[in-house]
């Protein structure tokens, strides 16, 4: 604006385009676009480099098959290391499956009772605080589990420890809580008022405007919300790393303790040897979570994509 | 472009048919602002009443405030007697029941995001209706009702959005009627619905007539006087004039704004 004033602005000198303006809009347009293009080298080059890293093991050392579904993940064993990853994925997975039973409950009601109840004062400070919790660091959930859901697990039901799949699952649901409730609430919001006022104008309560036409009217964009809690899930590491009491187990029940994906690289990567087996198998482990992760953010992107257009 | 068609008859003058709504000293206002004032007027059953006003005049905030739309909008203020069926609308103690009787058709069409059937079925199955049958057949007559049964009879269950806006419209007429209620309020309902379709819908509800009472806001003065008994002349938050349709449209009226206003010399 400043600018542009000096050299006369648009309008006075229709013959000469190159005006300051001109060569700001450019520098901005070239900006733009090395940003963009910078952020796809970097993806693909992590990528590419994880790829290398972990590829000449899968190749050569193991078989696939003996990777997914050996439950023996013991990679310091001097004799005969096992490298098999079934037990760290039922690890995730059922520390992933459980968030979610937390979270949707949560986050769903939350965001139905922030775009569909609240209003005016009360529905921005619940969005402030909303996105206050989305920004606690992991480290602190992580300490949540391990001074507080701990002693309190142990004390409620009885068990010898604490840190299992039960712990681990409450505390990624409350992490994954706020993101999903923040999705779900936009998708809420964009389903149009007069949606709602149909549906009141029929006659529906609130609670039959809410399930019978809101809710359906937002279900790709509540499916998007879950899709980001399940990929924010599978790929939370510090948190989960200290809840799950971080054992080689196929959990038979939530008080069984577990190790993650995640956790096992975080805590393994530093000790090994570069280029081991053991630190290409971590790599490997990394190759599979990058692509679990993209492909549900993926989809989830695709989905929430999909409402704002129609 | 409309070819002249002869008014509706009207009621007999002094209405024997009892009333449905009765409306006294209603004042609607938005956070302060007045924007109708001092309306009074009786719609009897069985009666097409048409309210005509140019834009601003208040006509749809009157309709609001009938089926307490008005809960939607804190700003929104309504004062004086609403009495539909001899009781004020402020004091059912359910309004779901109270909208329930009312159906309104507004301006722009409203599918909602469901399959044609469900929402025709929709008023129905909030009442408790379960039965397949029973859902099938109040579709088909609500659909047939509105004009739109043959245009989508073989895609009942393609999403209701999607269809065009003049059928989207007829589809809101459908639910408006699966409701089965005693007043149809239509807002403005042919601004989105091509000339024909629009006739056919005019000719659906000069048949409801027998069976509900139809208050019909139009922007087209034409269409209050093919359809409406009697029409009211509303003009910047003031109810100026109630009359026979058939006085109104022959130059027999009491304040020189309405002739003004239906013989198109406005402003
Ligand atoms: N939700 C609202 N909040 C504040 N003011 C409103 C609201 N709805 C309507 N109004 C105001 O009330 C007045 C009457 O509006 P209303 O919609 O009833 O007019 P109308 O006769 O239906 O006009 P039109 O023919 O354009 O539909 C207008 O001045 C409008 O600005
Ligand atoms: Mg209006």
């Amino acid at each position: 604006m400043a600018g542009a004033s000096g050299i006369g602005g648009r309008g006075d000198h229709h013959f000469d385009r190159r005006n300051l303006d001109w060569y700001i809009d450019r520098a901005v347009q070239a900006l733009v676009f090395l940003g963009g293009i910078s952020a796809i080298v970097f993806i693909i080059g992590i990528f590419v480099f994880i790829t290398k890293e972990g590829m000449g093991f899968l190749l050569e050392t193991v078989d696939f098959q003996e990777f997914f579904t050996s439950p023996y993940w013991y990679p310091s064993d001097e004799d005969a290391p096992e490298y098999g990853i079934l037990a760290l994925i039922a690890g995730t997975a059922s520390v992933t499956g459980l968030a979610m039973v937390v979270a949707i409950p949560f986050s769903l009601g939350a965001a139905i009772f922030i775009a569909e109840f609240a209003d005016g004062r009360l529905r921005e400070w619940l969005k402030i605080l909303v996105e206050l919790l989305a920004a606690i660091p992991s480290v602190v959930w992580g300490f949540v589990g391990l001074t507080i859901m701990n002693p309190l697990i142990i004390d409620l039901f009885d068990v010898p420890v604490g840190l299992n799949v039960l712990n681990a699952g409450i505390i990624l649901g409350l992490m994954a809580a706020p993101i999903m409730t923040s999705i779900a609430e936009d998708a809420l919001k964009a389903v149009p008022d007069r949606y709602r006022e149909a549906a009141e104008a029929l006659g529906a309560t609130r609670w039959q405007v809410i399930f019978r036409t809101v809710l359906p009217a937002a279900k790709n964009g509540l499916l998007g919300a879950v899709l980001l809690g399940v990929g924010r899930g599978f790929g939370e590491t510090m948190a989960v790393l200290m809840a799950t009491g971080h054992a080689v187990n196929l959990p038979t029940s939530v008080f069984d303790s577990v190790r993650a994906l995640t956790a096992t690289i975080a805590a393994e990567l530093g000790e090994t040897a570069v280029g081991s087996d053991h630190y290409q198998a971590l790599f490997t482990i990394g190759i599979f979570l990058f692509l679990i992760t993209f492909l549900i953010n993926l989809t989830a992107d695709l989905i929430v994509r999909g409402i704002r257009k129609s | 472009m409309v070819t002249e068609i002869p008014p509706a008859p009207s009621l007999p003058k002094g209405g024997e048919a009892p009333l449905k709504l009765e409306i006294r000293d209603l004042s609607i206002g938005y956070g302060g602002r007045t924007v109708l004032g001092g309306v009074n007027l009786g719609i009897h059953e069985h009666e097409i009443f048409g309210i005509i006003g140019p834009a601003n005049a208040g006509k749809t905030s009157f309709l609001k405030s009938i089926n307490r739309m008005d809960m939607f909008d804190p700003d929104m203020r309504v004062e004086g007697d609403i009495l539909f069926n001899g009781r004020d609308v402020r004091q059912w103690r359910n309004v779901y029941a109270l909208r329930s009787r009312i159906g309104v058709v507004f301006p722009l069409p409203v599918g909602l995001p469901m399959s044609i059937y469900d929402n025709v079925a929709l008023s129905p199955r909030l009442k408790g209706v379960r039965e397949k049958a029973e859902l099938d057949v109040i579709v088909e007559r609500c659909l047939t009702r509105a004009a739109l049964w043959d245009e989508v009879k073989d895609r009942l269950h393609s999403l209701g959005s999607l269809l065009s806006g003049g059928q989207q419209q007829r589809l809101t007429i459908a639910r408006a009627l699966s409701q089965e209620p005693e007043l149809l309020m239509l807002d403005e309902f042919s601004i989105a619905v091509d000339p024909v379709t629009t006739m056919r819908i005019e000719d659906v509800l000069k048949e409801l007539k027998q069976e509900m009472t139809i208050i019909l806001v139009t922007n087209l003065v034409q269409q209050a006087r093919r359809l409406a008994d009697r029409t009211a002349f509303f003009l910047e938050g003031a109810c100026v004039e109630i009359a026979d349709t058939e006085d109104l449209f022959t130059g027999r009226t009491r304040d020189s704004r309405t002739r003004d206003y239906v013989e198109g010399r406005f402003g």
